[in-house]
């Protein structure tokens, strides 16, 4: 049954804004094309809403109240407001690519002295160009989901970056969201990680706001190709300011005997959505994700997995944590498929959500669908409260009651983050969660 | 002044009323046994006076050096030096022994106004008292319980035990589950600490704990009161005869 809905007025200022930002937007020809087709697919779609299954518990048209214009380039006050932005987020010994407000800032990233079969480009200048082979790939993504086609039409700028056959880098590289617009704006970003054969890099995006910094609409997406025996470490932490929404895409195709290991962690944002297409496609591939969601207020945060097993002897596991408190809302949706010729494929999800109050929600959607006989497959999903019994023995051996609901939160999120191979980034990830921690009342 | 006064407690769980009108004396350097059948109460005395919720006292009182422990939450009582090792130890998977004991022993300093042990202060002192304890020190590092046997549950109580110092400890049924040797062992530890500056109040069930911890005084209970106190001889003598005379008499 096709259910047509109505236009929101969010959807209208979204069309307005495609009509307004076009003349600005990277690229000609096929490009323009592209950006096009994905508009009229947008226009044809419109905003997300609870009715879409993808986006039940999501509705963007109930949470989205108003859709901001493209931010502007940013001037010279944008750019120093996020330059003080900069230094508390810089990860030490890391190599920090800064976009502000969905713009590459080249003053404020790490561009010189590249390590050998390391290339990056922004997706402007890409664009702009002539390499149609990567042009290519960076509309790979269907028009089929509205958000991700709002994005394909609207990218404005992003990172492409290439890693060729047999460099492992042993730097890690951090993608610096900043938002420093001062009036209310929408970013569109799109980044492209592009991971040769027998490659190795540790990829960290980070969602941050310069201060002062009130509502902004953050619009993402990336595109990911880990070659033959290749291994990405990915994480993410979405920092946003309060009144913000991140709306966020991703698409990583694995080849044979590649590894992905993945980690999230969401403590910013009003409302915030990761969707990830993440498909085995050669033989032997593996992939760890792992998300942590510390939310309070009434902060939203939706995860949409699907991880698509194509070819045999691949194996996932994902593993995911929320802790949710006050009115706030923490979404996973995880879906499996496991094709036809997929045999002996090993796919499992846990994911548990703790309510630290009463009006606290968690929604876990756990979907397998298996169409191969020699698969191991495997799911399961908790919510709950912190176990009484527990409490009490710590109290009963000292610990406040905060401190000892604080521990068993840490053990609680400690499994997902245990996950991270890269020591700095967990370290990061622990001092995260104690901050959240610390700041409860 | 007694280390413990507890005076016609009365302490209902929903609508039961679970001990009606106990009392109860315990000094400094004293081992106090207190036995019963199932059902007469001991447990419920134990959690009241290490401040577990969902008890409700509906008259009496419990002083704590002269203090009314009732007022106090779990946490104050533990800094206070109230210890109860329990009859069955919870396990908390993904926090570590050593960080679980780290921070329970500085919490409770923090509490009293002493400064935080610092972690190689800290870590001297737990491996020497898991040393004396013949705790294997790769246990301090495995979640809190997660995967103990019921006898290293035990162990692992008595060593928090020792870490802590508490002037009062209650041992609630620190036999049931153990075997002959594991139990040798848990009663070895519990008489190390035996002093004269701190109380113990063992509860259980059966006399045979009583032949390893040797007690001063015994109390039997019965239907939530204590119906019968005497010495260590008693237990024997409850061991010949049984709880049903009491059960008639309460």
């Amino acid at each position: 049954m096709n259910v047509v809905v109505a236009k929101t007025e969010t959807g209208r200022a979204l069309s307005d804004a495609f009509a307004v930002a076009r003349g600005r937007l990277p690229g000609t020809g096929q490009v323009a094309d592209r950006r096009r087709q994905a508009f009229e697919a947008y226009e044809r779609l419109g905003l997300p809403h609870r009715r879409i299954e993808e986006w039940k518990y999501t509705d963007l048209r109930a949470l989205m109240r108003e859709a901001f214009s493209l931010a502007a380039e940013p001037d010279p006050a944008t750019l120093e407001r996020a330059g003080e932005a900069v230094r508390p987020h810089t990860i030490d010994g890391m190599r920090r690519l800064v976009l502000v407000d969905g713009v590459f800032a080249p003053n404020l990233s790490q561009t010189d002295g590249l390590d050998h079969g390391l290339r990056i480009r922004t997706l402007q200048g890409v664009l702009e160009g002539a390499d149609s082979a990567i042009q290519a790939q960076l509309f790979t993504p269907e028009n089929s989901d509205a958000m991700v086609a709002l994005n394909s039409a609207m990218a404005t700028d992003g990172v492409v970056i290439e890693i060729a056959d047999g460099a492992v880098l042993k730097e890690p590289l951090h993608v610096l969201h900043i938002a420093s617009t001062a009036t209310p704006a929408a970013m569109f970003t799109r980044s492209l990680l592009r991971l040769g054969n027998n490659a190795g890099v540790t990829l960290v995006e980070s969602f941050v706001a310069a201060d002062g910094v009130k509502a902004y609409q953050v619009h993402d997406s990336l595109i990911v190709s880990i070659g033959d025996g290749s291994r990405l470490d990915h994480v993410r932490l979405i920092e946003d300011g309060r009144d913000a929404f991140n709306i966020a895409s991703a698409m990583v195709t694995l080849g044979a005997h590649a590894h992905f290991n993945f980690f999230n962690m969401t403590s910013g944002a009003s409302v915030s959505r990761y969707q990830a297409t993440i498909a085995c496609a050669g033989e032997g591939s593996r992939v760890e994700t792992n998300g942590v969601n510390l939310l309070n207020g009434r902060q939203h945060a939706d995860t949409t997995l699907l991880l698509d097993h194509a070819v045999p002897n691949c194996a996932s596991r994902e593993v995911f944590r929320a802790v949710v408190d006050d009115r706030a809302h923490s979404v996973f949706q995880g879906r499996i498929i496991v094709r036809p010729d997929a045999q002996k494929t090993d796919a499992k999800m846990m994911t548990r959500a703790l309510l630290l109050s009463d009006e606290a929600e968690a929604d876990n959607k756990p979907e397998l669908e298996i169409f191969a006989d020699d698969v191991t497959c495997g799911h399961g999903a908790t919510t709950g409260a912190l176990d009484d019994s527990l409490l009490f023995y710590l109290r009963a051996r000292g610990l406040s009651e905060k401190e000892a609901q604080a521990l068993l939160i840490q053990a609680f999120v400690g499994e997902a983050i245990e996950s991270i191979a890269n020591d700095t980034l967990r370290d990061l990830a622990v001092s995260t969660a104690l901050r959240w921690l610390e700041a409860r009342t | 002044m007694p280390l413990l006064e507890v005076k016609d407690l009365t302490v209902r769980v929903e609508d039961n009323e679970i001990l009606h009108g106990l009392s109860l004396t315990v000094n400094k350097g004293e081992v106090h046994a207190i036995m019963g059948p199932n059902g007469s109460g001991k447990s419920t005395l134990s959690h009241v006076i290490a401040g577990k919720p969902d008890y409700e006292v509906t008259g009496g009182e419990i002083l704590f050096n002269g203090e009314d422990l009732l007022e106090m939450d779990p946490d104050e009582r533990a800094a206070k030096g109230v210890f109860l090792a329990f009859q069955y130890p919870v396990e908390i998977p993904g926090v570590a022994t050593m960080t679980f004991l780290r921070t329970a022993l500085n919490a409770q300093r923090k509490a009293r106004g002493e400064s935080e042990l610092l972690t190689p202060a800290f870590l001297k002192k737990a491996y020497e008292v898991a040393d004396r304890l013949n705790v294997p020190r790769d246990m301090l590092k495995r979640g809190v319980n997660v995967g103990f046997s019921g006898g290293e549950k035990k162990r692992n109580e008595i060593l928090q035990m020792a870490l802590f110092e508490p002037s009062l400890c209650i041992l609630d049924e620190m036999d049931s589950g153990l075997d002959i040797d594991a139990l040798r062992v848990a009663a070895d530890g519990v008489n190390a600490l035996r002093s004269p500056d701190r109380a113990m109040v063992v509860i259980t069930h059966y006399q045979r704990l009583l032949n390893y911890v040797v007690p001063d005084f015994v109390h039997v209970m019965s239907k939530g009161r204590v119906v019968k106190s005497g010495g260590k001889e008693l237990a024997l003598e409850l061991e010949a005869s049984g709880y049903t005379q009491f059960e008639d008499a309460a």
